[in-house]
């Protein structure tokens, strides 16, 4: 079905393979010794070279962050919503690159690709990267695009994190963090949620301890399962009344005195162990759409790196010793209904920068969507983003 | 620019870093960050001001004073500043309290009730003063500590805050010798600079 493409999209992009032969030594003490990165441009480097935006995706993501693949595509990019002309990672003034990092599942060297040392799928042998790992990996990007200093990095969740990474790591190399939606590091409660998403896939009798490739199977419903956990940490109780509980006539038969979110799907209780509820028919297709395109061993490598990451690892645990460096202007944002990465934990981050005597604005944006108002058109928020980056396209394409 | 803060530029160090607490739309930070090269933080809870800080590139921090300011650190400012915002705290002198336990030094400016046509104006009509300085109904304002030069000096004398200088200005901004002699009458702003 063509369709015509929004005048504020970037419109029809296409991706490129660059191909890495520096090794990379990784944290773990391991060394993937060539690769590819998959990336996606969207806009015009200037002259100066000024005018560069990395853009780091989260925990599903990947370099198709804006625009359409082909006309039928169905679904733009994930951050459609903040990158393209007039939007605000305006792509009119910036040259914006993203990646799909090392382990992913999109075209990046990653667990599906092929070991050239063995000849087969590199599976579960895909060495475990972090965060710092994936940021060493898009200087190489940097270096290779001719950038000297980005105008600003920025991402939400992980890719904020990869974000953090980048300020204090290499803290001459952007002017300016944007994290949205961000922890300094995870909570007990939040690597809770990611074992049990981990336990769903290797559960799943067809992981074949990773090697289902070579077995001709999928861990599907192991990956369903850890998608659906994951989905509901992204919402809010909020959110799922919202989406779930508006079609109250939906009960009207039933002998249930209000929905309270939670319409039904056919108007029926079953009295048995169908799917009853519209939220569960929900979380299933979810599950069901994300299981067909993502990969078992990259879902466990990217939750691994979200466990892993911690900035204050070489420094005793002192978040603003960790930023004593940076050099780059901060800008955070959170949003009160996400409680996966509630602005507490933004608000750590930014009292570490002020005693680090650090330039930083943060903004607590409310919200009702939870965690996933990051990629969502709230209106506040993509007004202060753009506000913000405006100025600094001001200061760079001066 | 507001006279009052013509004032209060001669009194921050170039270079300092300085806090706003409730910044406005960052115009004050905006202009010390341009003549003074101070490293600035505003806190400010208004939308439309914390959109009007980040056009201006003024660091703008989303944090309600009247909550906390246990995050910051002890003297991890040079100077903190209120500006005609101490009328409308919900407890000045906590708020004072943190500002001199974060800043090394503080500058405080509000409006003076001790006014002469405050005082007039309640003495002839019985009712809460409203003017183009304060131009709310008593149910209405904002400003629910108001408090005079004199109150001022009390708080300051009781809590043994040292007054490094006062400056009271009338509506033009101006400190004539009449307004040095009777500040608590003439004053219409009262412009402190005070530490520990």
């Amino acid at each position: 079905m063509p369709k015509t493409i929004p005048e504020n999209s970037v419109g029809i992009v296409t991706p490129q393979c660059l191909h890495f032969d520096e090794p990379l030594l990784l944290r773990s003490g391991k060394t993937i010794n060539s690769y590819d990165l998959m990336i996606e441009t969207y806009g015009t480097l200037n002259e100066a070279k000024s005018n560069a935006v990395l853009i780091c995706h989260a925990l599903s993501g990947d370099h198709h962050a804006a625009g359409f693949h082909s006309e039928d595509e169905s679904k733009p990019g994930w951050w459609d919503n903040c990158i393209g002309p007039g939007k605000p990672i305006d792509t009119n003034k910036f040259f914006v690159v993203c990646l799909n990092n090392l382990g992913g599942c999109a075209g990046s060297t990653g667990p599906t690709s092929i070991n050239p040392e063995t000849g087969t799928y590199y599976g579960p042998d895909f060495p475990v990267v972090t965060v710092r790992d994936w940021v060493n990996s898009q200087v190489r990007l940097m270096d290779r695009l001719g950038i000297p200093q980005w105008a600003a990095v920025i991402g939400g969740s992980l890719g904020g994190m990869q974000v953090m990474r980048w300020s204090i790591s290499y803290p001459e190399r952007l002017r300016n963090a944007i994290m949205i939606a961000v922890a300094p590091k995870l909570s007990a409660q939040n690597i809770a949620f990611n074992e049990v998403a981990r336990q769903s896939i290797t559960a799943d009798p067809f992981f074949h301890n990773g090697r289902y490739l070579e077995h001709g199977t999928y861990p599907k419903k192991g990956v369903m399962l850890a998608r659906m956990v994951g989905h509901i940490t992204y919402l809010s109780d909020s959110a799922m009344r919202d989406k779930f509980g508006k079609a109250s006539e939906a009960i009207a038969n039933e002998p249930i005195a209000g929905n309270f979110g939670r319409d039904l799907r056919t108007g029926k209780l079953s009295f048995g162990l169908n799917v009853d509820f519209q939220v569960e028919s929900y979380l299933h297709y979810q599950g069901e759409r994300f299981s067909e395109h993502f990969d078992a061993n990259t879902y466990l490598l990217m939750t691994k790196a979200l466990d892993y990451f911690d900035p204050t690892v070489d420094y005793e645990g002192n978040l603003s010793a960790a930023f004593a460096k940076s050099s780059c202007r901060f800008l955070l944002m959170s949003f009160s209904s996400d409680w996966r990465f509630p602005p507490e934990r933004s608000r750590e981050i930014v009292d570490a920068l002020l005693e680090a005597g650090k330039q930083v604005s943060y903004l607590e944006i409310e919200a009702d969507q939870g965690h996933d108002a990051f990629l969502l058109p709230v209106p506040r928020y993509l007004e202060a983003f753009g506000t913000y980056l405006n100025r600094v396209s001001d200061e760079v394409n001066a | 620019m507001r006279p009052d803060l013509d004032i209060i530029q001669n009194w921050i160090a170039p270079g300092s870093r300085v806090l706003d607490l409730g910044c406005g739309d960052g115009s004050l930070l905006e202009f010390l960050k341009t003549n003074k090269g101070v490293s600035e933080t505003g806190l400010e809870i208004n939308e439309a001001n914390i959109a009007a800080c980040l056009a201006k590139g003024v660091n703008v921090i989303e944090q309600d004073m009247n909550k906390s300011l246990q995050n910051f650190k002890d003297k991890s400012f040079d100077t903190v500043l209120l500006t005609q915002t101490l009328q409308a705290v919900s407890y000045p002198d906590v708020i004072i309290d943190e500002m001199l336990r974060i800043g090394k030094n503080c500058i405080v400016t509000f409006p003076n009730f001790g006014n002469w046509r405050s005082r007039l104006y309640l003495f002839t009509k019985g009712r809460m003063p409203v003017s183009n300085f304060m131009p709310y109904e008593w149910y209405n304002t904002p400003n629910i500590h108001f408090c005079t030069v004199r109150d001022f000096d009390v708080l300051c004398k009781e809590k043994n805050i040292k007054v490094i200088t006062r400056t009271v200005v009338d509506h033009l901004h101006q400190g004539s010798w009449t307004i040095k002699a009777w500040p608590n009458f003439l004053g219409e702003t009262a412009i402190y600079h005070i530490s520990r």
